[in-house]
């Protein structure tokens, strides 16, 4: 893929520090993510790529004595700053996890949640977003008849879809993929990368992901994480042919992690 | 390998005792229940008339049935269970959802687990005396606010419902928590991520997932309720007669029960066995119905 450098950044992650209790997990990240383009996260288990993940959308809030310091500026604001409204924050900054999580309710009834907590609209155009976000995920031929059966009854592949439509729904800026396929078979897993490369028009993306086929095939910039560090950042193309650094080139040749 | 005989016999010996002896227990357990529920249905049965729910509690001598007794057994459960749920689901949502680990609900768990083993006798008897027993100054502010609704001061069906809601209270709450601790954090997590408040998180989502095992727990305190005797003692009392008056004191079963057992006349006894007989039918029929929602709730 090519990766345009002159694309804005979106979201500019400086010094970013992040504790689990005393454990620290994160050490002094700095990253940009730039505009509708799709940054991979990637580097062995337990270095830190998906709590830097949690940290955009400050979901790792649900938690008691996990807490982050440094500064994550999205347009301009530090949405770490006590002033930022946190359920706001996340209806701009999307997130879709690894296990796929239906709620207990139908498949409309999914999908229409996230958009009726901020959004008053009659019936009518309720349903049609709802159409609209099902087609944006590739679901819309697969459920269009039972739109009333719980989401629960979907298989494994076309919950994660449904969750990625709840996801577009809300009209979030951001969307936040924590490893979306590593419980998905090839199939739907093909199915879910083309997707991404569909959203990544509209979206800015970010995608945490162990599989560094993934990583190349689907963004447009890397960053390689060790030990809670950020090792080396740049244009996929570039970290994927000629990384600077010694580290990130055995990993990404499979030496190590 | 080489077996060492003497060890391999002796394993197999060791191995059929303890099946052995675990049978004789089981069979030990199942004998008793059996017998327990061989009786009351072979002396219940025949005491099972339409009469039952037609007819006041009789004097000794003359014909009647339970109806009385069936009403205020009811109308206190439904109290109980009209005040005891949403109290004990709130509570238990706190627990599972916004005070996991705070030290404060630590100590509503502790406290909570003790009232939940309490003798119910003991809960009858708090009941009584902040309620029945006739305590002059607090009589007065009562009787300013209520009128001639007021409790306090004499037996009545309101404190009866009241003792009955002190024990539903601490099964719901439990029930409520275990169940919501159930629900995987991923779904909490992805209400939460598309930004929908907590208290949002809980209502459409966790309560959702939690619903048959929450109401599983509301089931299992009717039926914990609808037995007990000690608590409405000395605080619903008994009555001869019919009353709707939950300002005063009310049959119920089990007092009846108690009261008809208990005493010398053989149509008491057919009265108190039919009695029994229906407790049982109902707990029965409510353990069913929990454990068939249990299942839905898995599947």
């Amino acid at each position: 893929m090519d990766a345009p450098v002159n694309a804005g950044i979106k979201v500019d992650i400086r010094n970013l520090s992040f504790y689990y209790g005393d454990t620290k997990a994160l050490k002094d990240i700095s990253l940009p993510l730039r505009d509708r383009q799709v940054t991979a996260f990637i580097g062995p288990s337990g270095c830190g790529k998906s709590t830097l993940l949690r940290v955009l959308n400050r979901i790792y809030e649900l938690y008691p004595r996990q807490r982050a310091e440094g500064e994550v500026i999205l347009d301009g604001e530090n949405i770490l700053s006590p002033g930022q409204d946190i359920n706001l924050l996340r209806a701009r900054v999307g997130m879709v996890f690894q296990k796929p999580t239906p709620f207990p309710m139908t498949i409309r009834d999914n999908i229409a949640f996230g958009i009726k907590l901020y959004e008053r609209m009659p019936r009518s155009e309720l349903e049609g977003r709802i159409e609209h976000a099902l087609q944006r995920a590739a679901l819309w031929n697969e459920v269009k008849d039972k739109l009333g059966e719980s989401g629960l009854s979907l298989s494994g592949g076309q919950q994660q879809r449904l969750c990625i439509a709840r996801t577009v729904a809300t009209k979030p800026e951001i969307i936040l993929l924590d490893e979306p396929c590593s419980a998905l078979d090839p199939i739907s897993t093909a199915k879910i990368e083309e997707l991404i490369d569909e959203l990544s028009a509209d979206y800015t993306i970010v995608i945490v992901t162990h599989n560094m086929q993934q990583a190349s095939r689907t963004s447009d910039y890397t960053a390689f994480m060790y030990l809670g560090e950020l090792v080396e950042f740049g244009p996929t193309e570039k970290i994927f042919t000629t990384p600077e650094n010694k580290r990130t080139e055995q990993y990404i040749t499979g030496r190590f992690g | 390998m080489i077996v060492h005989s003497g060890l391999y016999r002796r394993r197999r010996a060791g191995n059929a005792m303890f099946l052995t002896l675990s049978v004789f227990a089981a069979i030990f357990g199942i004998v008793w229940l059996t017998a327990i529920l061989g009786s009351l249905f072979y002396n219940g049965f025949s005491a099972i008339s339409p009469k039952l729910f037609e007819e006041m509690t009789p004097p000794p001598g003359s014909d009647g049935g339970l109806l009385n007794a069936i009403f205020g057994s009811v109308v206190m459960s439904a109290i109980a269970v009209a005040i005891g749920t949403p109290v004990g689901l709130m509570a238990g949502t706190y627990l599972a959802e916004y005070g996991r680990h705070g030290w404060g609900s630590f100590f509503v768990r502790f406290i909570n687990d003790i009232l939940l083993s309490a003798p119910s006798i003991v809960i009858g008897l708090f009941i009584y005396e902040i309620v029945v027993v006739n305590t002059p100054t607090t009589h007065r502010v009562c009787q300013a606010i209520l009128g001639s609704w007021c409790p306090i001061g004499h037996f009545s069906g309101i404190a009866g419902a009241l003792a009955l809601t002190v024990i539903v209270i601490p099964v719901v709450v439990r029930t409520t928590e275990n169940m919501l601790l159930l629900v995987p954090n991923g779904l909490r997590e992805a209400a939460a991520a598309l930004g929908a408040p907590r208290s949002r998180v809980i209502r459409a989502v966790t309560w959702k997932a939690a619903r048959a095992g929450i109401i599983t727990g509301a089931l299992l305190a009717i039926a914990r309720i609808s037995g007990e005797t000690a608590p409405l003692l000395f605080t619903a009392f008994n009555n001869q007669f019919w009353s709707t008056d939950l300002n005063g004191p009310i049959a119920n079963l089990p007092y009846v029960i108690f009261q008809f057992a208990m005493s010398p006349y053989e149509d008491w006894h057919h009265l108190a066995w039919a009695g029994a007989l229906l407790i049982t039918a109902a707990v029965l029929g409510l353990s069913i119905a929990a454990r068939i929602l249990e299942r839905s709730n898995r599947s």
